[in-house]
C-alpha cells in the first residue's frame, strides 16, 4: 500500500535509550554506544547485521566512532545530516531511501548529547557545543549583540506569533503542563517526579520573554537510537513492525537566522514538508492518533500543531486549550513527556516513544488506546524540519 | 558588563559592511540586476541568482517586526545588562536586522515602534550599529 515512493516499504524494528540523567560518568560516544546496543537486541539484530549508520550532527560522534567499538565490519552506508535539531528525522528519510535502493538492510540512527555534564546552554554561549557552519551569519550578527543562544532567537517568534493572533503565555503553560502530566506517568522522564500547575508555569523565572524556564526543554545526559529495515525483512523480527508511511525534510526561508524569517510565526521547514509527508503517505492530520513533535522549547510545540495542519495558522493556541493534547485527550501530544518534561536526546527519544506508542507496548495509564498511526517531527537551527507518519503494520 | 566580548570577525564579503560603520554610515546590499535589498550578506541575489551588487546606503530607520527582552545573560559580557532589549528590525528598505537597545527601558517595547541606527565606536577598527527609539514625533502629534 502507500501512495507514492519509499511509503510503507520501511519499518522500525528496534528502539533503545540509556537513562536519561543531570550527570553522568559516561562519555557522549559510550551514551550511543550504549543506546545502539539496546536498540540491536530490541529488535533481534547482531553489530555484524549493521550496513548503514548515521551519526547525529549534535554529538559529534563520527561513523568511525561506531565502527571502531561495534565491529560494524559490513558497513556500506553512512551519512549525517546538518540541520541540527531537525537531523534526526531527517535521517531517516536517507535510511530509507538507502534501504529502498538496496544500499543498506539494516540501518542504525543513534544520537544523544551530554546536555548537562558537557554541552549546557544556560552556563555557557559556547562551550563544549559542536560547532555548527550555519550559525556563523549569527556569530558574526547577532552574538555580538547578546542574541547569542536558542532561546533568545525563537522568543522573537513567539513573541511575533502572540502579536498577531493573540496568543497568550497560558497557551504555552498549557504545553508545558501537557508534557508534564505526561512525564509524571513515565518512570524514565527526568521530570517523573515533580508535578506542575498552570501557575507553577506562569510563575516560573523569565529567560527571554515570552519564553519562561518552564517552556524550555531540559538540559540532560543521555543518548537513544533506533534500526529500520526494509517492512519484508522486519516481518521476521520480534516485534510488530513499525512502518514509515510518509516522510519528508523541509527547509527555512532563509536558513541563516530568525530575523530574517519574511513570516516568523511558521516553522517553515515543517509547513514545507508536511503536504509532502501527508501526501506520501494518503493520510490528513484527522488521521493521526498522537504526535510527538519536537519541542525545544513549547513555542515549537504550537508552531508544529500549525504546520501539520492539525489547526490553522494562529489556531494553536485555542487548540492546546481543554486538555486536548493531553493523554485522553482529542490528539495526545509528547506522551513521554517531550524535550521539555522527559529529555533532549536531540529528538531522538520522540521517536523511540513513538515505536512504544504504535507496538502498543505501553502501561494502560500511558498508551494511547487504538494507536495505529503516529506524526513525528525534528525542528532544528532556524526552522528547518522534517515531518515522518508511523503506522503499525497489521 | 565584563569579561571578553564577541565581535564580529568580518569576512572578505561582509568587510564593506564594517567598514562603512565604522563611517557610521548603514549599509546593505542591492543586486545589481534587479535592485533588491538583501541582508546579511551573500555572494549571489537570492532572488536572481546574479552576483552584480553595490553597497548601498541605507536610511537607518525602520520598525520593530518582533523583540525579546533578555532576563538572563548567555555570555558573561551580558550579566550586568540584564534585562535588556532585542529586537528584530525591519528597515524601510525592506532588510531586517538584529537590534541591540541598550538604553530602552524594556517596559517600552512595543511591536511597530519606530527606530533608528545609533553608533557604537569600540575600538579604531571596530564599531557596532546599535537602534534607539526614533527622535522624530509620530505623525499626528505636537
Ligand atoms: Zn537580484
Amino acid at each position: 500500500m502507500g501512495t507514492t515512493g519509499i511509503s510503507g516499504h520501511c519499518a522500525i524494528v528496534g528502539i533503545g535509550q540509556t537513562p536519561y540523567t543531570r550527570g553522568t560518568e559516561a562519555s557522549t560516544l559510550e551514551l550511543h554506544l550504549q543506546a545502539s546496543l539496546a536498540a540491536l537486541d530490541d529488535a533481534g539484530l547482531a553489530a555484524r547485521d549493521i550496513d548503514g549508520v548515521m551519526p547525529n550532527e549534535l554529538s559529534g560522534v563520527i561513523a568511525e566512532d561506531l565502527i571502531l567499538n561495534l565491529g560494524l565490519d559490513a558497513l556500506r552506508f553512512t551519512s549525517t545530516i546538518r540541520t541540527g535539531g531537525a537531523s534526526f528525522v531527517t535521517a531517516i528519510q536517507s535510511a530509507c531511501l538507502a534501504i529502498h535502493a538496496g544500499v543498506a538492510r539494516h540501518v542504525l540512527l543513534v544520537a544523544g548529547r551530554r546536555g548537562y555534564s558537557e554541552q549546557r546552554i544556560s552556563r555557557s554561549s559556547q562551550g563544549g557545543m559542536v560547532r555548527m557552519p550555519i550559525m556563523r551569519t549569527v556569530d558574526e550578527f547577532e552574538r555580538p549583540f547578546g542574541n547569542n543562544v536558542a532561546v533568545q532567537w525563537f522568543s522573537h517568534a513567539a513573541r511575533r506569533h502572540m502579536h498577531e493572533f493573540g496568543t497568550r503565555p497560558e497557551h504555552f503553560g498549557m504545553i508545558a503542563v501537557a508534557c508534564r502530566k505526561h512525564a509524571n506517568r513515565n518512570p524514565q522522564a527526568l521530570m517523573h517526579a515533580k508535578t506542575m500547575s498552570l501557575e507553577d508555569h506562569q510563575n516560573s523565572r523569565m529567560i527571554s520573554d515570552p519564553i519562561r524556564l518552564f517552556d524550555c526543554s531540559l538540559e540532560t545526559d543521555g543518548g537513544a537510537a533506533i534500526v529500520i529495515t526494509s517492512a519484508e525483512r522486519a516481518r521476521d523480527l520480534p516485534h510488530t513492525p513499525v512502518r514509515v508511511l510518509g516522510i519528508a525534510e523541509g527547509h527555512g526561508e532563509p536558513p541563516n537566522s530568525i530575523t530574517q524569517k519574511r513570516d516568523m510565526t511558521r516553522i517553515e521547514g515543517l509547513w514545507k514538508a508536511a503536504p509532502h509527508a501527508f501526501g506520501m503517505a494518503g493520510l490528513t492530520p484527522a488521521d493521526i492518533d498522537c504526535a510527538q513533535l519536537y519541542d525545544g522549547f513549547t513555542w515549537h510545540t504550537l508552531g508544529s500543531l500549525e504546520a501539520l495542519g492539525f489547526c490553522g495558522i494562529g489556531e494553536g493556541g485555542p487548540f492546546v486549550e481543554g486538555g486536548r493534547i493531553e493523554l485522553g485527550g482529542e490528539l495526545p501530544v509528547n506522551t513521554a513527556g517531550g524535550l521539555v518534561s522527559e529529555a533532549h536526546v536531540s529528538g531522538a527519544n520522540h521517536v523511540v516513544e513513538a515505536v512504544r506508542q504504535l507496538r502498543h507496548s505501553l502501561p494502560p495509564d500511558r498508551q494511547v488506546p487504538d494507536c495505529e498511526t503516529c506524526a513525528v517531527t525534528s525542528e532544528g537551527d532556524f526552522h528547518e524540519g522534517a515531518v515522518m507518519l508511523l503506522g503499525r503494520s497489521r | 558588563m565584563s569579561e571578553e566580548r564577541l565581535l564580529p570577525v568580518p569576512t572578505q564579503l561582509s568587510q564593506p559592511f564594517w567598514d562603512a560603520c565604522r563611517r557610521r554610515e548603514l549599509v546593505a546590499q542591492r543586486c545589481a540586476e534587479c535592485a533588491r535589498f538583501r541582508h546579511y550578506p551573500t555572494p549571489r541575489c537570492p532572488s536572481c541568482q546574479s552576483d552584480r551588487y553595490d553597497w548601498a546606503p541605507l536610511a537607518g530607520r525602520g520598525e520593530v517586526y518582533s523583540y525579546t527582552v533578555c532576563h538572563q545573560a548567555f555570555h558573561p559580557y551580558f550579566a550586568d545588562a540584564v534585562p535588556y532589549v532585542l529586537a528584530t528590525v525591519e528597515l524601510e528598505e525592506g532588510i531586517r536586522m538584529l537590534a541591540f537597545l541598550p538604553d530602552l527601558d524594556p517596559a517600552a517595547i512595543r511591536i511597530g515602534m519606530p527606530l533608528e541606527v545609533c553608533f557604537e565606536q569600540v575600538d579604531e577598527s571596530l564599531t557596532l550599529p546599535c537602534w534607539q527609539l526614533c527622535d522624530e514625533p509620530e505623525a499626528g502629534e505636537g
